[in-house]
């Protein structure tokens, strides 16, 4: 016997009052960014704007880059208003983020010709400070996930990063880099444990057991440093992982420098970005998790230990974070100071909502703020008539764009930040 | 596989929520367990899945005694249990679903997808269980996510299948096709217990019945010689009227007048789409509908509580479309809303600050800024005494109230002021047969006195015994409308419009 299926199913209604709000504001925005483009950047732009894409020493060198600036931007500014209008006359769901995507990375490139406008500048070497710079920040990310995905909400992520950066530089100097970076893992694992400890055993409120983490973390570090540290300066010399050339891929031009001539932290950051997303989509072990982070009495009931799951994720993550807080100190400059983490924690936290709690997706999400900051870096060095600060500041509000318009279709997984109590 | 329950106990705490409890359920018949909420039917049924443990008693499966330390341990038993509120994963499929917990892996932990939804495929062709293996939860209608389910304990091969409340959340319609399942699992040599307080589904589809009140087995016997009295004086200890009794019907001019109406979820997608009708007063309308089809927004955008995106309401010649809850309760209107617990009462206040929610800025009850206590508690005292809230005293906290008192505590407030129009919302659900039939009568009394009412519920039963008239949700349109001034409707049409089948 066979029963039919229902003919009533709840499927959402679509109305387009939401997607036209929508549509009109991102609309408005894209001709925002046109007038500013034409306005700006294009009426202020002269001559070529030269991009090196490769250096002297490569082994396959690329020609130059030579954009003539202000045709370029205004052809942008006209792209840029042709989609705003477009939004106006007919926006759609998926056309009005691909749209804001699109604009905001031509308008950022507009930005780049008129900087660049008369003189010359290395894409190649920016590319490469984007990788190394989103590197905390995709790792904080991806402890995030790994957390949060069980539905721990990770606020000790900078404590765990700056734990990190300590202890790789106490340790490195005294043992060196190997030693040094097991012994950051280590500590970032064990205030995992501790997080998850007093989240999930004792069902302490999860932001505020985070912030005691972080203050604990830079109340010690700081206190240490600058009474320690100063006296014994051996203690804060660690060796730093210098950057490897894989073979061939290395060669390869753009591309090669980016992600192949990287020191053991980018490789690291991607080799654990692709085991993490195979281990919450692609196996049962993440099955598990995910169903423990979305429903965690449904995962109970089917004899699924919530606890233990928690708590060996929030060790992950916690791991996760202390190699990210390594990078700091033996993976740039081999010491630590203090506060030197700066927040990056917080904006992984950022970077793993924008990455939708997808390991890739924090990646992607850490990129972007990586290019913000290499790219400030860089331009600095080109005396813009922008004050740096502000220019540190413009890919921030750009992402807070982003994110407000992406706002309502993330969705954290259910129980996230919830206590699970076993009746 | 026969399962004999001995003697079970549990207690929490001070509450005793079973006591000396001994069950035989039996394979190839449908055990009904009847009770009232709170009676303890919920509690008996996880100490039989694992999920609690019992004081004293033992459980039996076919003879040995067994103790179960946790869930997992019942399921290797043999039984499953489907909970009342779906133990889903909404982003999952129902094929991850099913698998949860014993999953088909391949080398380095993969989950072999493909495996599950083919053990899916296999166990829905067995017993015609009809679903989508690769669908997502969330997409599914409830029915098929109870099908969805039933899935999951028969891939862990359960012989004893446990069904709480299954049919709180189903259409009529959608009730008969659980029942043909239920049908043929027994058939297939299952062994089912039916936990309900629905005493004409019990009769229908039970081979054995047992009553529990207040966690004692209170009566048992053969739903071929039982009648729906029979059990309900089981259930509740005392004789229970069911006839609603009404004034004739005599509707005056239109009071509640909505014209056009749109309402939007928290998501920008539509709740309500354009609906037109007028609450007249002296009249209940009542609006059928399984949940989710717009009722709760419905009656959010009436009170004042949603912001309204088009159309209007008027209410007595006035345009309330964008007037404040509070100007609406000032006007007349009071508000029984769906959920208690969140929107009803707030917990932690104790009767009296509850009860004063609404008028406790009113110069009765306070001058200067300042709450006159005891006048507020000595109006709270008479409240409770008119509409039978029972509370040790005013000064207990409304959430330790059972959930029937709750609901009158919220009506006493509500209906204690000068009311012209009521909205009440799911006002019975989770309520125990004597509350029912108490909130009925104050309804239809204040429907008699030339009140409009206006009834939201998902229980079709109540719909037909109150209202006047009746109007049908479905994805946010009224589809259909049904005259009941002399009880004329017919169960089954209704029913089927709430399917989405309009006449």
């Amino acid at each position: 016997m066979a029963i039919s299926d229902q003919t009533t199913p709840n499927i959402p209604m679509k109305l387009d009052i939401g997607e036209q709000r929508q549509a009109r504001i991102t609309g408005t925005v894209l001709i925002g960014l046109s007038i500013l483009v034409a306005l700006v950047f294009a009426m202020d732009s002269d001559g070529l704007a030269v991009f090196r894409l490769s250096r002297t020493t490569d082994a396959l060198p690329l020609p130059n880059l030579a954009v003539p600036a202000q045709s370029f931007n205004y052809l942008v500014s006209a792209v840029l208003a042709f989609l705003g209008v477009r939004q106006f006359a007919r926006g759609g769901a998926r056309w009005t983020s691909l749209s804001l995507g699109i604009g905001m990375a031509i308008a950022v490139a507009a930005f780049l010709v008129w900087a660049t406008a008369g003189k010359s500048f290395s894409l190649t070497g920016m590319l490469q400070a984007t990788v190394v710079r989103a590197v905390p920040i995709a790792l904080g990310g991806l402890a995030g996930v790994l957390c949060e995905r069980v539905a721990v909400v990770n606020i000790a992520i900078e404590g765990m990063l700056l734990a990190g950066a300590f202890t790789g530089a106490l340790v490195g100097s005294l043992l060196g880099g190997i030693p040094g970076l097991a012994a950051a893992i280590a500590i970032g694992g064990l205030f995992g444990f501790i997080l998850a400890a007093l989240v999930v055993s004792y069902r302490m409120d999860q932001i505020i057991a985070g912030v005691v983490i972080n203050l604990f973390v830079l109340g010690l570090t700081s206190y240490v440093s600058s009474q320690v540290f100063q006296e014994y300066r051996t203690l804060n010399n660690a060796p730093v992982f210098r950057a490897y050339k894989i073979p061939l891929l290395g060669d390869i031009p753009v591309i090669g420098p980016m992600l192949f001539q990287q020191n053991l932290f980018v490789y690291g950051a991607l080799i654990m970005v692709a085991v993490s997303t195979y281990y919450l989509f692609y196996t049962r072990r993440g099955l598990r998790a995910r169903a423990v982070g979305e429903h965690p009495r449904a995962a109970d009931t089917l004899g699924i230990n919530v606890y233990r799951i928690r708590y060996i994720n929030v060790t992950l993550g916690g791991m996760v974070a202390g190699f990210g807080g390594a990078w700091f100190t033996l993976g740039s400059v081999g010491r630590f100071d203090e506060n030197m983490t700066g927040g990056r924690g917080y904006i992984g936290l950022a970077a793993m909502i924008f990455g939708r709690w997808h390991p890739v997706g924090a990646l992607l999400a850490a990129l972007v703020f990586g290019f913000a900051d290499s790219m400030q870096q860089k331009l600095a060095l080109l005396q813009t008539p922008i004050p740096s600060e502000f220019l540190a500041m413009a890919p921030y509000i750009a992402t807070i764009i982003v994110v407000a318009g992406f706002v309502g279709r993330a969705r954290a997984p259910a129980a996230d930040g919830k206590p699970y109590i076993k009746e | 596989m026969n399962v004999e329950l001995r003697g079970i106990t549990k207690s929490f705490g001070p509450v005793i929520a079973n006591s000396d409890v001994t069950l035989d359920i039996r394979a190839g018949e449908v055990l009904g367990l009847l009770g009232e909420n709170g009676a303890g039917k919920s509690t008996l049924m996880n100490v039989l899945c694992g999920l609690y443990q019992p004081n004293a008693g033992e459980i039996r499966i076919d003879g040995r005694p067994v103790t179960f330390n946790g869930p997992g341990a019942a399921i290797e038993a043999g039984i499953g249990m489907v909970h009342q509120h779906f133990m889903l994963v909404p982003v999952f499929t129902v094929a991850e679903n099913v698998v949860l917990g014993v999953e088909p892996v391949g080398k380095l932990d993969f989950l072999d997808l493909k495996k599950a939804s083919d053990q899916v495929r296999a166990i829905k062709d067995q017993y015609g269980l009809e679903v989508d293996p690769d669908a997502l939860i969330e997409t599914l209608p409830v029915g098929v996510q109870q099908r969805v389910e039933i899935i999951k304990v028969l891939f862990r091969s359960a012989q004893v299948l446990i069904l709480d409340e299954p049919t709180a959340v189903l259409t009529p319609q959608e009730v008969e096709e659980f029942f043909q399942i239920i049908k043929a699992l027994r058939d297939a040599g299952k062994a089912l217990v039916f936990i309900t307080h629905k005493l004409n589904e019990i009769l229908q589809i039970a081979d054995r019945i047992s009553v529990l009140r207040q966690g004692r087995i209170t009566g048992s016997g053969d739903p071929k010689t039982m009648t729906t009295k029979d059990l309900a004086e089981m259930m509740v200890g005392r004789p229970v009227s069911f006839d609603v009794t009404k004034q004739p019907f005599a509707p005056g001019k239109d009071l509640l007048k909505i014209e056009n109406l749109t309402v939007l979820h928290e998501n920008s997608e539509i709740a309500v789409n354009q609906i037109n009708f007028s609450v007249r007063s002296g009249e209940i309308i009542g609006i059928a509908g399984v949940q989710g089809n717009g009722q709760t927004a419905l009656v959010e955008a009436l009170a004042g509580l949603r912001h309204i995106t088009s159309g209007t309401v008027t209410y007595q010649d006035h345009d309330i479309t964008h007037s404040s809850a509070r100007a609406r309760h000032r006007m007349g209107i009071a508000h029984i809303p769906e959920d208690r617990q969140r929107t009803g009462i707030i917990p932690s206040f104790t009767v009296a600050e509850n009860m004063v929610l609404d008028t406790y800025y009113d110069t009765r009850f306070s001058s200067r800024g300042q709450i006159k206590w005891d006048i507020v508690n000595e109006a709270a005292a008479r409240g409770a005494v008119e509409f039978d809230v029972r509370t040790p005293s005013v000064f207990s906290a409304a959430g330790h109230l059972s959930g029937g008192n709750q609901q009158k505590l919220v009506v006493a407030r509500e209906l204690s002021r000068d009311t012209e129009m009521l909205l009440a919302a799911q006002p019975t659900r989770g309520l125990d047969v004597g509350s029912i039939e108490y909130i009925h009568e104050r309804l239809i009394h204040a429907r008699d006195e030339g009140d409009g009412v206006l009834i939201v519920s998902s229980e079709l039963d109540e719909i037909l015994a109150l209202s006047d008239r009746i109007l049908v949700m479905f994805k946010g349109n009224i589809i259909a409308e049904f005259e009941n001034g002399d009880g004329q409707a017919d169960k089954n049409e209704v029913g089927l419009a709430m399917a989405g089948a309009a006449p």
